[in-house]
């Protein structure tokens, strides 16, 4: 077949259609939270006293970094998966939630006793942490590694451990409502575990899953 | 390369996007001499022939044209998938290659030369179930229009673009994926 062959036939099917990758990604989006908001509700649930909670410092402090990583890597996927887009404002904007982690565990060393820091780090519920983000995280991941194979990334291994990124902002989000340890030693530590966990998945699913 | 060739092209995409089917001919020529000029310059050694990364970058560009940002500049986009085929073809070959991106901007257009060898896209479409592979090969090879294609094998101008779609489809996933052969 002549390339120009080839072209009368893709000329034959300029009118199909399909909805554009930036509508598809919020939709996509959208789909992922009801997912883990269900995944959530029906396992483990937030924690009893949530209101009360939601006036302390630490406790919404867990939700400022998930939440600014989800958001991050939810800018820096959309353009890994677009071909010839710009990715160095998002990959540099990929380093808020880490700097904002960092500080907040450089204030905690401040604020309390050497002599707890084992304590708060090692916390009461590291095993439910590192199965439960995973869990939430899986649904999600796989939504975003079948919208990476809609899409077009060019580095598909990157795209797909960003996808494990986004996952698991989005799943440790709503893990951090259901969990007791608050110190920002903790999240350092486990919620990073767990977030990689999802990454080094989603960077396998990236590497046999999306190709195109 | 200008910026001219960018406005033009950026306008030509918009309008095949919108349904003008002469608009997207009129594209998908200009952007084949584009990627041929670009892949030639780039297979300097033998063993991958430029008109078959052509060809699939041609697919591509045509199976993943929703991911294009119409407010976004269509050359890079452009590039960046040829550039992803490009480099695709030589890993499928057991070669690595680097590619300045840079390289691009010397890019000029070249015409299509008829050469005798098999191509992957045959390959390909022999591989395809009967009714998608006669309905590519109609409106492909054998130049018919939908209606004609319709006519030729007594099924409605719906079955025809469904089959067509699906071929399409069907092929740039195989070249996704590396196959090329029957299974």
């Amino acid at each position: 077949m002549r390339t120009e062959d080839l072209i009368k036939a893709l000329d034959a099917d300029a009118s199909s259609k399909a909805m554009p990758l930036r509508s598809a990604w919020w939709l996509a989006a959208g789909a992922a939270i009801v997912i883990a908001a269900v995944v959530f509700l029906l396992t483990i649930g937030p924690r009893p006293d949530f209101m009360v909670a939601a006036h302390t410092m630490r406790f919404l402090s867990k939700f400022v970094f998930t939440i600014v990583l989800a958001v991050t890597a939810f800018g820096l996927i959309r353009a890994l998966s677009t071909p010839g887009a710009s990715t160095a404002r998002a990959v540099a904007w990929m380093a808020a939630a880490p700097l904002l982690v960092a500080v907040a565990v450089v204030l905690e060393l401040l604020m309390v006793p050497e002599a707890l820091w084992g304590t708060r780090m090692i916390g009461s519920n590291m095993m439910i942490c590192m199965g439960f983000i995973p869990l939430i995280g899986i649904g999600p991941l796989a939504i975003f590694l079948w919208m990476l194979r809609y899409g077009a990334p060019t580095r598909p291994v990157l795209a797909g451990a960003v996808a494990g990124l986004l996952a698991g902002g989005l799943a440790a989000t709503f893990y951090a409502a259901h969990c007791f340890d608050d110190s920002p030693l903790f999240v350092a530590t486990w919620y990073t575990i767990a977030i990689a966990i999802l990454a080094l998945l989603g960077a396998l699913g990236g590497r046999f899953f999306v190709r195109w | 390369m200008s910026g001219k060739d960018e406005a033009e092209l950026s306008r030509l995409l918009r309008a095949a996007i919108a349904g003008d089917e002469k608009a997207y001919a009129d594209f998908l020529h200009r952007i084949a001499a584009l990627v041929r000029g670009f892949v030639r310059r780039k297979i300097v050694q033998g063993g991958v022939d430029p008109e078959d990364v052509v060809q699939e970058t041609l697919l591509a560009i045509h199976v993943k044209r929703h991911t294009w940002r119409q407010d976004a500049p269509v050359l890079p986009w452009i590039y960046a998938i040829a550039r992803f085929k490009l480099i695709d073809a030589f890993r499928r070959r057991g070669r690595r290659i680097e590619i300045d991106v840079d390289e691009i901007a010397e890019t000029f257009a070249e015409p299509e030369t008829e050469t005798v060898s098999e191509r992957d896209i045959n390959r390909a479409l022999d591989g395809l179930p009967p009714a998608q592979r006669s309905v590519v090969s109609a409106v492909s090879v054998e130049g018919r229009s939908i209606g004609e294609t319709a006519a030729k094998f007594g099924i409605s101008e719906t079955a025809v673009r469904v089959s067509l779609h699906r071929g399409l489809a069907a092929i740039a996933k195989r070249f996704g994926q590396g196959r090329f052969g029957r299974e």
